[in-house]
């Protein structure tokens, strides 16, 4: 299988988030900052990649996938479940504010379909390299989704971009040219909401003048 | 008994599980095109919400705590709550088959809704108290069947509204969903 592409179909036409709307309730709900987002990427990231290659590895084994195959979706979900502990401690140990501002959507990465999905529909199926290459792409596409969200959140609701800790730049001087606040609505359900729903349907204009576009030119020849 | 009260009030639409806490959307906008089905799938969260948010509670302050062994709650809640939607799943199916046609299909997938995993958290983060984690559980899962009933009536509308066409679907659904949560923000100032 080709790597690139295998990598690079989680990023663009198989996007977890805005293609599979999948992974919906931590996109919305922890995106009011961009380093928020920033953390919960990565924390995807690792419980998705290892996800996959742990899967990828039981189920490789004939012995062992025959035993795991009828309860395969119960296993699955301990494999996850424990990966999400692992990052739980971790961020609890070493990343306090992350951990206390993110709450209780660490846990609820065991419940993220997308993770669950990953390792059904591809792992499951397909050899442990190609398996973390896949868990890869698919992590970096839905934790670029979810930046591109907590940027416009962000900047929106609040005039400033936190890119990590106190690494922050203002925007405050845009709202005070324009003469008015930062909008508070983007920081609170409604902006997530709205803007979540105007870039879906950005994507979905995007696609269909690219198809379009496609169509066109096959005329032309 | 007055706290009670708001602790209920503030359950069903001030902390509302899916506008405010963001929980529970995939089946939000998933399933809620028709009206049948928002109905199957509000009912039969209600129904597993507040037993596997008892049942969570019980085992958590009577073993895990018991035990010291608090950090494997994640572990323990998801694999409670896949067996009691398989239990629950069996138990209909022998006791009530039109209630298990009803909510048959819709069961499978609440495993999967972080709204039962995330109130069985919540539950346990804030502190509560048994008579608490009861109410607080049968409210959310009320505001949840509320909020999926008025959605899907909305949809229901928007299907023969003239949508632009890269709007179709989920991203006018999110649209109507940012009004809709604007009024339910507006209940906060009540309690």
């Amino acid at each position: 299988m080709n790597v690139k592409k295998n990598f690079l179909k989680g990023i663009f036409e198989e996007n977890q988030l805005f293609v599979a709307l999948l992974g919906l309730c931590p996109a919305l709900a922890i995106t009011t900052t961009l380093e928020n987002a920033i953390g919960m990427g990565m924390a995807v990231f690792f419980v998705l990649v290892f996800a996959n290659i742990i899967v990828s590895l039981i189920m490789s084994n004939d012995k062992l996938a025959e035993l795991v195959r009828p309860v395969r979706i119960p296993v699955f979900i301990v494999v996850i479940a424990t990966l999400v502990t692992i990052v739980e401690m971790v961020m609890h140990a070493f990343l306090i504010d992350l951990y206390n501002s993110l709450g209780v959507f660490i846990p609820l990465i065991v419940v993220n379909c997308m993770i669950l999905g990953r390792a059904e529909a591809f792992a499951a199926k397909n050899k442990p390299f190609d398996s973390l290459i896949d868990g890869a792409g698919m992590a970096v596409g839905y934790a670029l989704g979810i930046m591109i969200l907590g940027f416009f959140r962000e900047v929106l609701g609040k005039g400033t971009l936190t890119i990590w800790g106190s690494l922050q730049v203002d925007f405050g001087f845009v709202f005070d040219f324009l003469g008015i606040e930062p909008l508070e609505l983007f920081t609170s359900p409604v902006g997530a909401f709205m803007v979540l729903g105007f870039i879906l349907a950005a994507v979905v204009a995007i696609a269909q003048h690219r198809k379009n576009k496609q169509a066109s030119s096959k005329d032309v020849k | 008994m007055e706290d009670l009260i708001a602790l209920a009030f503030t359950a069903f639409v001030v902390e509302n599980i899916i506008l405010t806490q963001f929980l529970g959307i995939c089946p939000f906008i998933g399933v809620s095109t028709k009206r049948s089905s928002a109905v199957g799938m509000g009912s039969a969260v209600i129904f597993v919400m507040l037993i596997s948010s008892t049942v969570t509670w019980v085992l958590y302050q009577h073993v895990l705590v018991t035990l010291n062994i608090e950090y494997m709650r994640t572990i323990m809640f998801i694999l409670v709550i896949a067996s009691l939607v398989q239990m629950v799943e069996i138990f209909l199916k022998k006791v009530s088959p039109p209630l298990y046609k009803a909510l048959g299909i819709y069961l499978p997938l609440i495993t999967t809704n972080c709204a039962i995993l995330g109130l069985a958290l919540i539950n346990i983060n804030e502190g509560h108290s048994f008579v608490e984690t009861v109410v607080y559980a049968s409210f959310i899962g009320l505001g949840f069947f509320f909020v999926m009933y008025i959605f899907s009536m909305m949809r229901e509308k928007i299907n023969r509204a003239p949508v632009p066409k890269a709007f179709q679907g989920a991203p006018i659904a999110l649209v109507v969903a940012a009004i809709l949560a604007m009024i339910f923000s507006r209940f906060g100032g009540i309690v």
